[in-house]
This record gives C-alpha cells, sequence and structure tokens, in this order.
C-alpha cells in the first residue's frame, strides 16, 4: 500500500515537474472553451429557429438549451479525450524502461500490481484535472439556466467522460507496457481505441451480432451517462474493461522478466 | 548468506551463465571479475530477482530468488549497471523515494536518507535535480539508492565507472567500511579493485567460473611460476623454437625491435622451474647477444589474462 503510493506521488511529481501536465491542462482548456462557445451559440441559434417556428405554427417549443449543450458538449469532450489519452499513457511504461529504473522497482519490494495501479491512478487524476475547469462552464450555464437543469445530469455526464477517459488510459497503459517506442505506443493506443469506438456501427444492423457490437463499444454507453442515465450495464462494461486491462497490464510487466528487458 | 549453485542462463542460443556455483558468507565482499560479455551482469539480474535463471538455484538469506522473490527483495540493495535514475528529481526525493519503495518506516526515512548521503559524500547535492548533476555524481546517487534502506545484501554492479580517481578510493573505503554488518557482492573489470577491497574474488570468463579464491591466494598461485624478460637480437622464427624448447617454458612471447626498443622476449615457466639460467645459456650458445634478462613474478593482472584469454588470442598480444 505504502508502495503504491509512493509511485502514485512520483508519476504525480513527474507530471508536474516537467511541463507535460501543464501543457495538457492548458491545452485541453484552451480547446474545451472554444468548443463550449461554439455548441452555446449554436444552440441558441437553434433553440431561437425552434420557438419561431413553434411561434407560426402556434405550438409551444419545448426546446431544452441546457440540456442540448450539454449532450454536445459531451460529445466533443469524447472525441477529445480520444486524441488526448494516447499521448497521456504513451510514456508512461516507455520511458521507465528506457532510463532503466523499471530496474529498480521490479528488484523493489513491490508488486506488479502496485506498480501498475500506482501509474494508472496518476494518470487517471491528471486526467481529472484536465477535466476540472470545464465544469465551471457547465456550471456557470446550469446556473443561469431558468429552469435550471438537475444537478444529477452533469454528474452523471462527468461519471461518463471519467469512465470513458479511464478506460481508455487502462487500455493506453497496456499498450504501453509492450513496446519501448511512444510514437508507436500513442499510434496504437489510437487506433484501438478508435476501433473500439466504431464498434458503434453494429448500432445499424439489427442482428444478434450487432447488439453485441453495441454493447461493446465505448462510446455507446457514454451516450446514456450524457443524457443523464447511469445505467448499471454500462458501469459493469466500463468496470469490466477497465479491469481488464489493468490486469493485462500487470502480467505485461510480469513478462518484461521473461522478455529480454 | 548467498548461495548460488548451477546457476544458467541462456539468452536464446547464447548461454550469458553456465553453470555457476558460489557461496558468499556473511560480512563477505565478493568481487566479480571477469571481461565484457563475462555474464557479470547476468549473474547479478538474477540475485537480485530481475530476472528468472533458465536453471539453477540462487538463495539469498535463505530465500530461494525465485519463489521468494519479495524476501529476497527486502534485504537487498543493488546499483545496476546503468545508475536508475529519475533525471527531474531532486536527490533527496529521489532517495526518499527509494526509501518508500524499499518500505523503510516513515519515522527512520530522514535519517536513513542523511545517513546515505554521508556515506556517498553527497550532502552538499541533497536539493539538485539529478538530471544536472556530473556521471560521477549520478553513480554515487546511484550507490546512495542502494544503501539508503541498510539492507543486508548489497549487489553493485561496477560501482566505480565513471569515478575520479579520489573517489574511486572514497567509494572502496565506503565498500570496505560497509562489509561486516553487510554482505557484498561487487563486479568489476579494475584488478586492483578486487584485490584492494574483496575478501574473495570470483574470476568468471564467457559464463563460467574459472577461478574462486583470495584475491592473495590468486596471486600466490602461480607465482612459483615464473616469468623471464629477455632483450636479445635473434632470427624470431629460430628464438622461439629454442626457447620452447627448453624443459618448463611454457610460453613464448617475441615483440620484433622498433625504432628506439630491442627485440624483447617473455618466456614463462611453470611453477617450480627457474629457468634463467638455461634461457641464458640458450642464447649465449647460438651466438646472439644478450643485452638483459631479468625474472617478473606474475601479478593479478597476468593471472587474469591467462584465466580470461585463450591462447590463440594471446601469443598475439604482448604482455
Ligand atoms: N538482454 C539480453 N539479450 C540477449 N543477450 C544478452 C542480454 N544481456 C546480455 N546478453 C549477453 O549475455 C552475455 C553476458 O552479458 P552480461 O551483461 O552479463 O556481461 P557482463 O559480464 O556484465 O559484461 P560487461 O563487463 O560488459 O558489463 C553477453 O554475451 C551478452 O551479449
Ligand atoms: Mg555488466
Amino acid at each position: 500500500m505504502g508502495s503504491l503510493y509512493a509511485i502514485y506521488r512520483k508519476e504525480m511529481g513527474h507530471y508536474f515537474v516537467s511541463p507535460i501536465a501543464y501543457i495538457f491542462i492548458g491545452l485541453f482548456l484552451i480547446l474545451t472553451a472554444f468548443f463550449f462557445n461554439v455548441i452555446l451559440s449554436e444552440v441558441i441559434k437553434q433553440s431561437f429557429q425552434m420557438e419561431m417556428q413553434g411561434m407560426r405554427f402556434g405550438a409551444p417549443s419545448d426546446f431544452d438549451v441546457p440540456a442540448a449543450v450539454m449532450r454536445n458538449f459531451f460529445g466533443i469532450l469524447s472525441t477529445l479525450v480520444l486524441f488526448f489519452t494516447p499521448i497521456l499513457t504513451m510514456s508512461v511504461y516507455a520511458e521507465e524502461r528506457k532510463r532503466g529504473t523499471m530496474e529498480l522497482l521490479m528488484t523493489s519490494p513491490v508488486s506488479e500490481l502496485e506498480i501498475v495501479l500506482g501509474k494508472y491512478l496518476a494518470s487517471l487524476s491528471l486526467f481529472a484535472l484536465m477535466l476540472l475547469p470545464t465544469a465551471s462552464y457547465m456550471i456557470f450555464m446550469c446556473l443561469r439556466s431558468d429552469p435550471r437543469p438537475p444537478w444529477s445530469m452533469l454528474a452523471a455526464g462527468y461519471a461518463g467522460v471519467l469512465l470513458l477517459g479511464g478506460s481508455l488510459l487502462a487500455l493506453g497503459s497496456f499498450v504501453s507496457s509492450l513496446t519501448e517506442n511512444q510514437l508507436i505506443a500513442a499510434v496504437i493506443t489510437f487506433a484501438a481505441s478508435l476501433f473500439i469506438w466504431v464498434l458503434d456501427i453494429g448500432r445499424s444492423t439489427d442482428s444478434g451480432g450487432g447488439a453485441v457490437l453495441q454493447y461493446l463499444s465505448v462510446i455507446r454507453h457514454y451516450e446514456d451517462f450524457t443524457r443523464g442515465v447511469i445505467d448499471t450495464s454500462s458501469l459493469i462494461y466500463y468496470a469490466s474493461f477497465i479491469v481488464l486491462f489493468v490486469f493485462l497490464t500487470v502480467r505485461s510487466v510480469d513478462s518484461m522478466r521473461w522478455r529480454r528487458a | 548468506m548467498i548461495e548460488v549453485q548451477d546457476l544458467t542462463k541462456s539468452y536464446g542460443s547464447v548461454t550469458a551463465v553456465d553453470h555457476v556455483s558460489f557461496t558468499v558468507n556473511k560480512g563477505e565482499i565478493l568481487g566479480f571479475l571477469g571481461p565484457n560479455g563475462a555474464g557479470k551482469t547476468t549473474t547479478m539480474r538474477i540475485l537480485t530477482g530481475y530476472m528468472p535463471a533458465t536453471s539453477g538455484t540462487a538463495r539469498v538469506a535463505g530465500f530461494d530468488v525465485f519463489r521468494e522473490s519479495m524476501e529476497v527483495r527486502r534485504r537487498i540493495g543493488y546499483l545496476p549497471e546503468n545508475p536508475p535514475l529519475y533525471p527531474d528529481m531532486t536527490v533527496e526525493t529521489y532517495l526518499d523515494f527509494v526509501a518508500r519503495i524499499k518500505n523503510v518506516p516513515a519515522e527512520r526515512r530522514p535519517a536513513r536518507i542523511d545517513d546515505a548521503l554521508r556515506k556517498t559524500n553527497l550532502e552538499d547535492r541533497r536539493s539538485e535535480l539529478i538530471k544536472r548533476l556530473s556521471r560521477g555524481y549520478k553513480q554515487r546517487v546511484g550507490i546512495a539508492q542502494a544503501l539508503v534502506h541498510d539492507p543486508d545484501v548489497i549487489i553493485l554492479d561496477e560501482p566505480t565507472v565513471g569515478l575520479d580517481p579520489k573517489q574511486i578510493i572514497e567509494v572502496r573505503n565506503l565498500i570496505k567500511g560497509l562489509a561486516g554488518n553487510h554482505t557484498i557482492i561487487l563486479s568489476t573489470h579494475i584488478l586492483p579493485e578486487v584485490s584492494m577491497t574483496c575478501d574473495r574474488v570470483v574470476i568468471i570468463n564467457k559464463g563460467k567460473i574459472a577461478a574462486v579464491d583470495t584475491p592473495q591466494n590468486l596471486t600466490s598461485q602461480l607465482k612459483g611460476g615464473q616469468k623471464i624478460h629477455i632483450e636479445t637480437e635473434a632470427p624470431e622464427k629460430l628464438l622461439r623454437d629454442v626457447l620452447a624448447q627448453i624443459p618448463g617454458a611454457s610460453r613464448v612471447v617475441i615483440e620484433p625491435a622498433r625504432a628506439g626498443s630491442r627485440q624483447t622476449v617473455t618466456v614463462e615457466a611453470a611453477q617450480g622451474n627457474d629457468i634463467r639460467s638455461q634461457v641464458a645459456a640458450k642464447i649465449v650458445e647460438h651466438g646472439w647477444p644478450l643485452f638483459e634478462l631479468h625474472g617478473v613474478s606474475l601479478s593479478l593482472e597476468d593471472i587474469f589474462l591467462e584465466l580470461t584469454t585463450d591462447d590463440a588470442s594471446h601469443a598475439q598480444s604482448s604482455s
């Protein structure tokens, strides 16, 4: 337990003494702020049009601006996550191996699980810190809306991003443990993430196989969260995804002893 | 404290360590001596649990390095061939990190870190970033890291690499000072290092143990043997034949005359044979001039070369 915390601290220290964390948080902040603005103005424009149409046909519009903004914004967030997580995880193990510090970790009384979890939790924390500023836009919007959308909707959305990001980070860590080359790690992680993303295409087919593929897609479950729905089957999906890849990473780190190291 | 039995490690078709057996007693310093690629690093990596052996067993403090790896790792301080450093950390935070993963309790950590810094002469660099340190200082941080949890067993892979002569002496003294309370294995290619610091030496070559003994015994083992240094002028081939025929002569190395130096010949003789007079007689008999003839006793260096070099390559190099 102490070792897990030591590794977590070391990783966080590494993010913050180097420019990595600041660049990530800053870049993410700029992009999300930009998209939030675009989405907000688009949605408001749309709601005006709807209202005009509603007036013309005599039916009152029930267009929910905050909900539409949230849905769109979380959609954009998920795309950003797809691009950011591979870069976040590409050096997790590669750098450790290149510097020879893996030899220190693996000859210390630390289990592979402690190494892997310490590193994983650190990357997840940095990810959460990246998301944190974006919550302020959302909170701001909700406070200014009338009627105010339920906070649970916002909470569900963020739970969704964290789970989605957590899944891709687990995947990325695993890939990073397989290769010493950071670029290869990033590219493979991105490709693999994209692959499990577009499994969602199975949505259009009504066959049984389509339903299975749909269940396996990371993004499918995410959409429930952005609509404010926390579905147990989605929770189970993400939890198993993360556990599976953490387990695979542990096995991969363990097998480094058998590979030429 | 350390028992190694028939340890073998193969990387694919390369056998890096080949049925190696030795033991190290508590409080002893064992030197691992061998040329490049001898298998020193590989043996140490197996002992520290970094990689498993292909076959054979190794025990540290009674624990099997593979099956009871955690117990072994708790008791070992290890300086790998490349010091495992985090460049963005300061010396002190790095040692604090290592102390934590080595399970040093929080209340003992500051004292242990101070002790490691003091022993490696790093006190004035404690808040410096590791990446700003010179090679020698980095090496010292690597050594400090191996001491920080006060382990029973210390394994140092080439601890004096990259240090200046003054530091080399200090590190050797440090290692000698650690003996008694700690059991130490160190590897090196530097012979004086072994004779100065180690209680016993394992000479390893191409994965096999060539000799295990005290530095004194290794030197005296071949002390009786003799090396004769001659300066003369004679046809090389004939000279070689004549000298090789002397009973007891084991090896003849001839260095041709060059500008400013005469033809020099080195003849080695087996233990207990004083062949100096016979060599002189033969040369005089053939009417060659004899400018110089004196005996040299074999140094540890020669023994090392003798044990680790095969004859073909030895004949080409003059000693
Ligand atoms: N990871 C590896 N994969 C394949 N072969 C290896 C590996 N590591 C070492 N070897 C081979 O094993 C043999 C022993 O290597 P080792 O590093 O143990 O030697 P050494 O005695 O430490 O040498 P040096 O004095 O140069 O450090 C060498 O022939 C080397 O090429
Ligand atoms: Mg080596």
